[in-house]
């Protein structure tokens, strides 16, 4: 169980542009054990999406690779199943179909056609969409075609989740309660997962381990955090955890402090993700200076009401 | 919004939603000015044209105006039923005489002859009607897969897209002559299905509304979304499924705009082939009309021109119907 299940060496990537190569990631090395749950955090444009592309096969890396049970992967397949930001579901098919497309795909030869019916809605209850299986993505909130785009993955029976940004585009408490359900399934299925996050909250509650990515252009892992939270996680009682607020704080600071941006108008290339993180900032120092300052734990910073 | 305006778009369905609405008394006002602003449209233009028309005066008497359009269209109606009953009655004397032959004779061959009269403006629009859809039909089944192989390669996009943009712009009056040459000397067949005239139409017709729907067919499939792309990869669809699954339905919309638009130029495309090549149809009805130079046959030119609006519109609409009937989107307001 502890070796290594998914492994980026030495991985970098040029994106040709009209102004010369662009290097968007340097010597990116990552090892993922199977059934960990890593979160990949990092200011918007530094990479986080150029590396869950290189794992899903989306991309193909300029120098080094990824390694997923001792197999080079360089080209996409159900293995490695991606989330998408926006759902990304077929909008011409209802939320069944849209699942059903994916375990034609992966099952065919294998299941029975009762027994992939039967999978299809095993799926859709794990996000608790039953009731709405049948309709189309127009017809459902943002927070349901996101479960839905969660089920699609889930039931490719990926070695690999891939999550960029699930959550990004949803309102506090429709993610919050995604979160939970994520949660639950995780500690059902104990998924290989990547998630890409802009908010610390969530990484420290998902997390095993979170990775921490300097800034762009030739973007790297900057620290990774070990998350030695027991699991299940309840958000509530952890507001509360003197812990739970260490991790947060840590990472606060890797990106406000360590890995500052320069102001230099770049928040405008994606103003939503950044007024998040900028969100997230100011709580945390309405809380108190002394999240700022890092590691060294205190126990009696009680966070606000 | 939405709501509102796709009902006003459609004078029928105003007409109907009188007897649907909660507020009954409002939504009959509403409905009864959209029914009533067309109306008046159409009777101010009534009035400009008979005023108009009377002022007008050419060779063959004065330019018709709705009156004696109203009067040319019974006549024309009339010569087509008169024009039935003589067929009829043709075959009712064929028949008695064959009848009367195999009496004396049992073994005696007997002939049918077919009916040879001439085509009523009714039959020219059952025949313009035939070759328009024949046409766009194998226009658009060259026209769709070549939309979608382009589409999907961008190389052979470059590649081709000089030529397309070449032809596009070609009248059909252009194409006419070759068209006419080329089927003359390939289209040779002792006991031809098709009559030569209707292949040149067919064919300048095809030639003239195939660029529509090829080149939006293009622009959809090649502006299907990189999510949905990604999606496929991810999945390994493969290229059949691929294409049915999310090429075909995510370029349903630009496709259809471009059937609509090849539609429209070949039913244009039609009436002047057929005017010029002198193949049967409401183009050759006009022709024979202008060179008749009877005191009617501007009344007649008119009442064509009316019917060739007319049925115009509605190939549109009918369009306009199967694209709502296969549109995933049911929210898209489609005009
Ligand atoms: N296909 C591409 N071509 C050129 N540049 C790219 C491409 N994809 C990403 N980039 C660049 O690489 C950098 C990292 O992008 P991305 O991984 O999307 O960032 P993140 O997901 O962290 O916000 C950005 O500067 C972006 O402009
Ligand atoms: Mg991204």
């Amino acid at each position: 169980m502890t070796t290594t299940h998914l492994e980026l060496t030495g991985v970098d990537i040029e994106f040709p542009t009209p102004d010369g190569p662009f290097k968007a990631l340097d010597n990116v090395n990552l090892k993922i054990k199977k059934g960990e749950y890593i979160s990949l955090i990092g200011h918007s444009g530094c990479g986080k999406s150029t590396v869950l592309n290189i794992v899903a096969g989306l991309y193909q890396a300029t120098k080094g690779g990824v390694l997923l049970d001792g197999k080079e992967v360089n080209e996409p397949g159900p293995e490695r199943a991606v989330v998408f930001q926006n759902h990304s579901l077929l909008p011409w098919l209802t939320a069944y179909e849209n699942v059903e497309l994916a375990v034609n795909q992966v099952f065919k030869g294998k299941k029975s056609k009762a027994e992939m019916k039967d999978w299809i809605e095993h799926n859709l209850s794990l996000v608790h969409m039953t009731h709405a299986m049948h309709k189309r993505p127009e017809e459902i909130s943002g927070g349901m075609k996101q479960r839905v785009g969660i089920a699609r993955a889930l039931a490719m029976e990926p070695k690999v989740l891939l999550m960029d940004e699930p959550f990004g585009a949803l309102d506090a408490l429709t993610r919050a309660h995604l979160q939970d359900s994520l949660m639950e399934i995780q500690n059902e299925l104990n998924n290989t997962v990547i998630m890409i996050t802009h908010d610390v909250d969530e990484a420290v509650l998902l997390s095993d381990r979170i990775v921490m990515m300097t800034n762009g252009p030739e973007a790297t892992v900057g620290e990774i955090l070990e998350i030695d939270l027991p699991r299940p996680r309840n958000r509530i009682a952890l507001a509360d955890d003197p812990q739970y607020n260490q991790y947060r704080a840590a990472v606060l600071s890797f990106l406000y402090e360590k890995q500052r941006k320069p102001d230099t108008g770049e928040t405008s290339q994606k103003p939503a993700e950044e007024e998040k993180l900028a969100h997230n900032l100011q709580s945390e120092e309405t809380k108190g200076e002394v999240s700022m300052t890092e590691t060294t734990a205190d126990s009696e910073k009680v966070k606000a009401a | 919004m939405s709501h509102s305006s796709t009902k006003s778009s459609n004078p029928l369905a105003a007409l109907l939603s009188v007897f649907q609405c909660e507020n009954p008394i409002q939504s009959a006002l509403q409905s009864l000015k959209q029914l009533i602003l067309p109306l008046i449209g159409m009777l101010v233009f009534l009035l400009i044209w008979d005023i108009g028309a009377k002022n007008i005066h050419t060779s063959l008497g004065t330019f018709p105006g709705p009156a004696q359009v109203y009067e040319q269209t019974v006549g024309l109606i009339d010569d087509h039923q008169a024009e039935r009953q003589k067929e009829v009655a043709f075959y009712e004397r064929q028949e008695k005489r064959n009848a009367k032959k195999l009496e004396k004779n049992p073994d005696a061959k007997i002939k049918v002859r077919p009916y040879t009269g001439k085509p009523t403006f009714f039959d020219q629009i059952g025949t313009s009607l035939i070759t328009v859809l024949a046409g766009f039909f194998f226009a658009s089944l060259i026209a769709i897969p070549a939309g979608i192989m382009i589409g999907l390669n961008q190389p052979l996009y470059s590649a081709l897209n000089p030529l397309i943009q070449l032809f596009k712009p070609v009248s059909p009056l252009a194409w006419l002559p070759l068209v006419t040459m080329v089927v003359s000397a390939v289209y040779v067949s002792k006991d031809p299905m098709f009559a030569k005239s209707f292949i040149t139409s067919l064919v300048t017709v095809s030639l003239c509304c195939l660029w529509p729907t090829l080149l939006n067919t293009a622009v959809g499939v090649s502006g299907i979304s990189k999510d949905l792309q990604n999606v496929s990869q991810v999945l390994r669809l493969s290229f059949f499924t691929h294409v049915v699954k999310i090429v075909l339905p995510s370029s349903i919309p630009m496709m259809f705009t471009g059937l609509r638009l090849s539609l429209g130029i070949a039913w244009m495309v039609l009436i002047a082939a057929e005017m010029l090549a002198q193949n049967p149809g409401l183009g050759k009805f006009v022709w024979d009309e202008f060179q008749n130079g009877s005191s009617n046959s501007l009344g007649r030119i008119m009442v064509a021109v009316l019917v060739i609006g007319l049925i115009g519109f509605l190939l549109d609409r009918i369009m306009l119907l199967i694209q709502k009937k296969v549109s995933w989107d049911k929210t898209a307001i489609l005009r």
